[in-house]
């Protein structure tokens, strides 16, 4: 009896080790405050792995509860006890951090499905290191150039006071001409932005530009509208991402935030996504859900160009970038960061649902401003 | 800086101070009566929040939302209390601690569970939105000024209720001495439902309010309670007027700090480093008045004296 039960489960370690011949290790937020995010990451990477049913690719999908020291622990089983040959999945820049130096210093490759520090694309980039996302400072610099291109005179700009807050002001500097009415940083987590408003009615602007992501810019947004201030608002699209606007509510209509991608973005493999991923899921899919999406695309297109066993050529293969983007035109910088569109959308409600649609191009082709920093 | 600036910062001040006593109150009631420290308290807050927002979205009604979040968090209060804080009273501060952060951990994923990750919708309702001018010229939005005097009447029931009834009585029996209380025939563990229920409903209450012009999302609690804990702490533990006190002034030197600290560096630094420094100082500010209080009264502004 023991000798067939061994013989069996010997069996079966062979088939799973025959048909699992690619191991990806997906590490993303799913409990906790910022669960959405890491689960339209997830949701947007299985929908590409599903559709391409491959039964030589095996993914192991474990919760980081977006804190460093958990997602360093996963990566460590990940690499060591479930031998994956590929990371991916990671939300937040200091969880990346944490993890993907350490990763590729061990020959993995990590493919970032959002988080993309300034660190990661400067002086820290990494041959094994794909940003399929952006660059950190994209969105921010796009909402810059929007801003001068409406010819806004005297922007009031706010920021959490954490280096992603502190990217944030400076990418928008990089590209807004005009002068800055004033220039904040709030707390990280803060919920109240009373004391801040007061300051913008004060200051005598003529718009604002603020990055507070998730919690913190359904809080200012609802405030904001409550407030009286009536002065125009730009952001990244953070603030305003699919499955936050339906708690914004109607506070969040009419305003402007950059983005790298939007459902109405019109080419075939966004229609197909969009799509497959409301009938799928039965909900709007987000910018997270687009870059786990397309993400999962661009490796199976190299999977099909190369064994990720011989890393030089899988390597070849994932700079090619030969899949059909949902952002359209895609195509990978030396530093292996996206050279992409970034658009302004604004949003609209329809029917009883809050969304995005496409006004405008903020910057076309865009790479990022640490391309010279990387040596590789 | 103008007068109405300041004018208006410092209403701000007062609404986040009263929204705090809410919370605080609650907290510093169960430790004075029953000897507990409470980490789930902010989960409490977060029960009111959701149970606001789900019924505002279900009815309609702003009104039903509140109703509901004081009845949702008492509940909630009265049912932990009967399932595991009863069980803590004779242990130590460690284990109280222990097991109310599991409670965090539950009411979170729990509440994750049944509503989803993504954070919900609470609006604040038509008649109080907006804001008003007020003498002076200060353009405030009404429903601040309504938290304001909202907190202001739960503060003045809450003294009446402590100073002037039974249960107010027995409360504060039960804080100077409550084996005696129990020789005397009260029914303490019933007593201490009931102040555990009064403390959640409070946290609930605050959750509603805030809820409608914060991010109701799981975890919004935990912030708050960092907040409620440096309250009583500078209050005095298991003083109400404490933590009318202590919450006041945390409120109105986490909101002016935050403003002045940065304009004040200003005058002598150069403008991006003024705002780095006054930002960073800011957020320590609060603590540095706890330290402050606690290097001059050790046991707190109205801190039974040792």
């Amino acid at each position: 009896m023991l000798k067939h039960l061994l013989a069996s489960a010997a069996l079966l370690a062979c088939a799973t080790a025959a048909s699992a011949e690619v191991k990806v290790g997906l590490i993303t937020t799913l409990s906790g405050g910022g669960a959405g995010l890491g689960i339209d990451t997830r949701d947007g990477f299985m929908l590409a792995v599903e559709e391409a049913g491959r039964d030589d690719l095996d993914v192991v999908v474990e919760d980081d509860q977006q804190k460093p020291d958990v997602a360093v622990q996963i990566a460590d089983r990940m690499i060591q006890s479930d031998k994956v040959d590929l990371l991916t999945g990671i939300v937040w820049s200091n969880l990346a951090m944490a993890v993907v130096p350490a990763a590729t210093a061990q020959g993995l490759f990590y493919l970032s499905t959002n988080a993309a520090p300034a660190q990661l694309a400067g002086k820290g980039c990494n041959p094994n290191y794909f940003s399929v996302s952006y660059q950190n400072d994209n969105l921010h610099e796009a909402a810059g150039a929007y801003a001068t291109g409406a010819d806004f005179k005297k922007t009031f700009i706010l920021a959490p006071n954490y280096p992603a807050g502190k990217d944030s002001l400076n990418g928008f500097k990089r590209f807004f001409k005009g002068e800055l009415a004033g220039e904040v940083y709030t707390k990280l987590g803060q919920t109240d932005y009373a004391a801040e408003i007061a300051q913008i009615r004060a200051s005598g602007a003529d718009s604002v530009f603020f990055f507070l992501p998730g919690g913190m810019g359904i809080s200012f947004l609802k405030q904001y509208a409550d407030s009286g201030v009536e002065l125009p608002l730009v952001g990244p699209a953070f603030s305003f991402d699919q499955n936050i606007l339906q708690a914004v509510g109607d506070a969040a209509l009419g305003v402007k935030n950059t983005s790298s991608w939007n459902k109405d973005l019109e080419n075939e493999s966004n229609a197909h996504f969009v799509e497959a991923y409301l009938a799928k899921y039965d909900r709007l899919p987000s910018l997270y859900s687009a870059q786990g999406y397309d993400t999962a695309l661009l490796l199976l297109s190299a999977l099909e160009k190369a064994d990720i066993a011989d890393k030089d050529a899988f390597r070849a293969a994932l700079e090619e970038a030969d899949f059909s983007s949902v952002r359209g035109e895609f195509k990978f910088s030396p530093s292996h960061h996206p050279i992409q569109d970034i658009y302004v959308r604004e949003v609209v409600k329809e029917g009883d649902i809050l969304t995005n649609k496409i006004v405008g191009t903020a910057i076309e082709d865009r790479g990022h401003a640490y391309e010279d920093e990387c040596k590789m | 800086m103008t007068p109405i600036l300041i004018a208006e910062q410092v209403l701000n001040g007062l609404q986040s101070g009263v929204m705090l006593f809410l919370m605080a109150a609650g907290l510093t009631l169960i430790f004075g009566v029953m000897g507990l420290i409470n980490l789930a308290h902010g989960s409490l807050y977060m029960v009111g929040a959701f149970a606001a927002a789900a019924t505002a979205v279900a009815t309609g009604s702003f009104l039903l939302a509140l109703v509901a979040a004081l009845a949702a968090a008492a509940a909630a209060g009265a049912l932990v209390e009967r399932l595991v804080i009863r069980r803590l009273y004779d242990r130590d501060h460690l284990d109280q601690v222990l097991a109310t952060f599991a409670l965090i951990l539950i009411f979170s994923e729990g509440t994750r569970w049944i509503f989803g990750s993504f954070p919900l919708y609470l609006d604040i309702p038509q008649a109080l939105s907006g804001p008003v001018t007020l003498p002076g010229g200060i353009q405030y939005p009404l429903y601040r000024l309504f938290l304001i005097g909202m907190g202001l009447v739960v503060a003045a029931l809450l003294f009446w209720l402590i100073a002037c009834t039974r249960l107010g009585i027995r409360i504060r029996a039960g804080e100077n001495d409550r084996e005696m209380i129990a020789a005397l025939g009260v029914d303490i563990a019933r007593l201490y439902t009931l102040v555990f229920a009064l403390g959640a409903a409070l946290a609930g209450l605050a959750g509603a309010l805030v809820g409608a012009i914060q991010s109701v999302q799981v975890g919004m609690g935990e912030p708050v309670l960092i907040l409620a804990f440096v309250v009583i702490v500078i209050g005095g533990i298991g003083s109400i007027e404490g933590a009318l006190v202590g919450a006041l002034l945390v409120g109105l030197t986490d909101t002016l700090g935050g403003i002045f600290l940065p304009q004040l560096l200003a005058l002598f630094m150069e403008p991006a480093a003024a705002t780095q420094t006054g930002a960073a100082l800011a957020s320590m500010a609060i603590y540095v008045l706890m330290a402050a209080v606690l290097v001059w009264r050790p046991t707190g502004l109205f801190g039974a004296r040792a």
